[in-house]
């Protein structure tokens, strides 16, 4: 969290050269739970710098390939490496250390209801027994990043669902993830609420430059999150120069638990593909 | 004939046993490997143990009760009266002190256990909290299977009392007998084997409950309806169990602690 904020992403068109060690990379992944498969031979990678923003219609197995990435679910077939290392086998215990290591936003928030949005956010430094100083500086610090330093003695049930994912977003941060997974934040909320989420999220990807995976079905999210920049100096997100986007924003849409598209927005809209076609009318 | 819901049912129940026995043996196994969550520990005995002293003594107390007026009434037949105070001690400490307590710790602390738990698992608490690298097992299910069964230890001895205190109440108030002969019939059978065989059993209705009760809770599935079977779950097997395992427990102790 104590990063200075950098210059906002260079909207140069050509798509940046692909990283020799990706952060996340998914190799012929399938899962199936008592029925017909939910993933299909699913491959790809998130790059250092990236933003990938993974789109499809509900059920289509977005939030199962979340929770692939971090090792809460494991894959039937196929590997998966997450900074390097290959989880698909790797024990619970093994895998807790690598979680550490990322950010995850659940679609609800999943806040801890019987802790405080400080306890909540604090949770990882909690059980890392950093002294309480320290982490109501740091909790103070992710709050404000999210606009919602106020709420900082409130319990979750008196938030409301935008302020809930924001908290959730703060928590996340925190701990200064290598990579952060969004499962749907925008989710059931609001069309201003949602805005307000997808700027923090382009504030995160912008101020920070982590590495992340957000999934959502909203088009509009996905549009904005590409053709928009934080500028840090208004404190808004302001938009691109007319033709431009963000090179470090790419996309991949799943149909039916297959990955049917992997690339930038522009090959995202000149896709021949009948259901990408269909997706973004 | 039909054997497929057959052979699916028995199918599905040999599964359970084995989850659940794998549950359990990490469960126990956390114990020895760090991290341990000590303040967890002591919230949950808190929660299990003094959340559950006020039931427990009550029950306690009315079952002493109870046991001392139909006894009474039987014993006088044989002109045996006298003896109420050692029926009243021997029953509760040996069989209904234990056995009632588990009951009772299993209505209030398995339910609770089941559905807190399976509210975090259907409102994906649980995922957040793996993802936020901290072990479920150790951080919830550990603490409370430990606090559960300290704490039914103790708690069964509070029942013990207050049966053997409640059963005084009625000697001395309503059968208008005397209170030094029931309190000294009371405690002069009371025997070694007897203290043993009644709280070896709350160390087993402890783990059953809170075994149970987590395990039901962190296999909830179907939203809030999952949560409610899961509780309607823990609650019933928990309590079927502890008394067929006070029917095993018995038959062993009583062949290593013969009656005297």
């Amino acid at each position: 969290m104590q990063n200075p904020a950098p210059a906002a992403a260079e909207p140069d068109q050509p798509a940046p050269p692909a990283p020799l060690n990706p952060i996340v990379e998914f190799r012929h992944v399938s899962i199936a739970f008592d029925g017909p498969p939910v993933l299909q031979d699913v491959s790809f990678t998130v790059s250092p710098n990236e933003t990938r923003i993974l789109l499809g219609p509900a059920g289509v197995g977005k939030s199962v390939l979340l929770k692939l990435i971090n090792g809460l679910l494991h894959p039937d077939s196929g590997s998966i490496l997450l900074f390097g290392q290959e989880i698909t086998t790797m024990k619970e215990e093994n895998l807790f250390p690598l979680r550490t290591r990322t950010g995850m936003v659940f679609q609800e928030g999943a806040l801890f209801d019987s802790l405080t949005v400080r306890d909540n956010v604090a949770y990882q430094l909690i059980q890392e027994q950093v002294p309480d100083d320290e982490i109501d500086r740091r909790v103070h610090q992710a709050l404000t990043f999210v606009e919602l330093d106020s709420t900082f003695h409130f319990f979750p049930v008196s938030l409301s669902g935008g302020m809930k994912r924001r908290v959730a977003i703060a928590r996340a941060l925190i701990h200064q993830p290598e990579l952060i997974l969004y499962d749907s934040p925008t989710g059931g909320l609001d069309p201003i609420t949602s805005t307000t989420i997808i700027e923090l999220v382009m504030k995160e990807r912008d101020f920070f430059r982590i590495p992340s995976l957000l999934v959502t079905h909203r088009l509009q999210d996905a549009f904005t999150l590409c053709s928009h920049h934080f500028d840090p100096a208004l404190g808004h997100m302001v938009p691109l120069p007319k033709g431009q986007t963000d090179p470090n924003t790419t996309f991949l849409m799943l149909e039916e638990g297959r990955l049917i598209f992997d690339g930038s927005i522009r090959e995202l809209v000149r896709s021949q593909n009948p259901f990408v076609k269909e997706f973004l009318e | 004939m039909a054997i497929g819901p057959i052979e699916r049912t028995a199918k599905d129940i040999v599964l359970t046993v084995q989850e659940y026995s794998l549950f359990a043996y990490r469960a126990v196994m956390n114990l020895f490997r760090p991290p341990r969550y000590w303040t967890d520990f002591l919230i949950q005995c808190n929660i299990i143990g003094v959340g559950s002293a006020a039931i427990v003594l009550l029950s306690g107390f009315f079952t002493g009760g109870v046991l001392a007026l139909q006894s009474a009434a039987t014993l006088s037949e044989f002109g045996a009266t006298a003896v109420t105070g050692r029926f009243v001690s021997t029953t509760m400490i040996r069989e209904l002190g234990p056995v009632l307590t588990g009951i009772m710790v299993a209505g209030r602390n398995a339910s609770s256990m089941a559905s807190e738990l399976g509210s975090m698992v259907v409102t994906e608490q649980i995922d957040a909290m793996r993802a936020l690298g901290v072990d479920p097992m150790r951080k919830l299910v550990t603490p409370r299977l430990f606090a559960c069964i300290s704490m039914l230890f103790f708690l069964t001895i509070l029942a013990d009392f207050f049966g053997i205190v409640g059963g005084g109440f009625v000697t001395v108030f309503m059968n208008h007998q005397n209170g030094t002969q029931y309190l000294s019939m009371a405690w002069e059978h009371i025997h070694l084997p007897d203290i043993v065989q009644g709280l070896v059993k709350p160390l087993f209705s402890g783990f059953i409950i809170a075994s149970l009760g987590c395990f039901y809770g962190m296999r909830t599935t179907g939203g809030t309806e999952g949560v409610g079977r899961s509780t309607i779950d823990a609650v019933v097997f928990s309590s079927v169990i502890i008394i067929f395992a006070d029917f095993l427990l018995t038959q062993v102790l009583l062949t290593f602690f013969p009656p005297i």
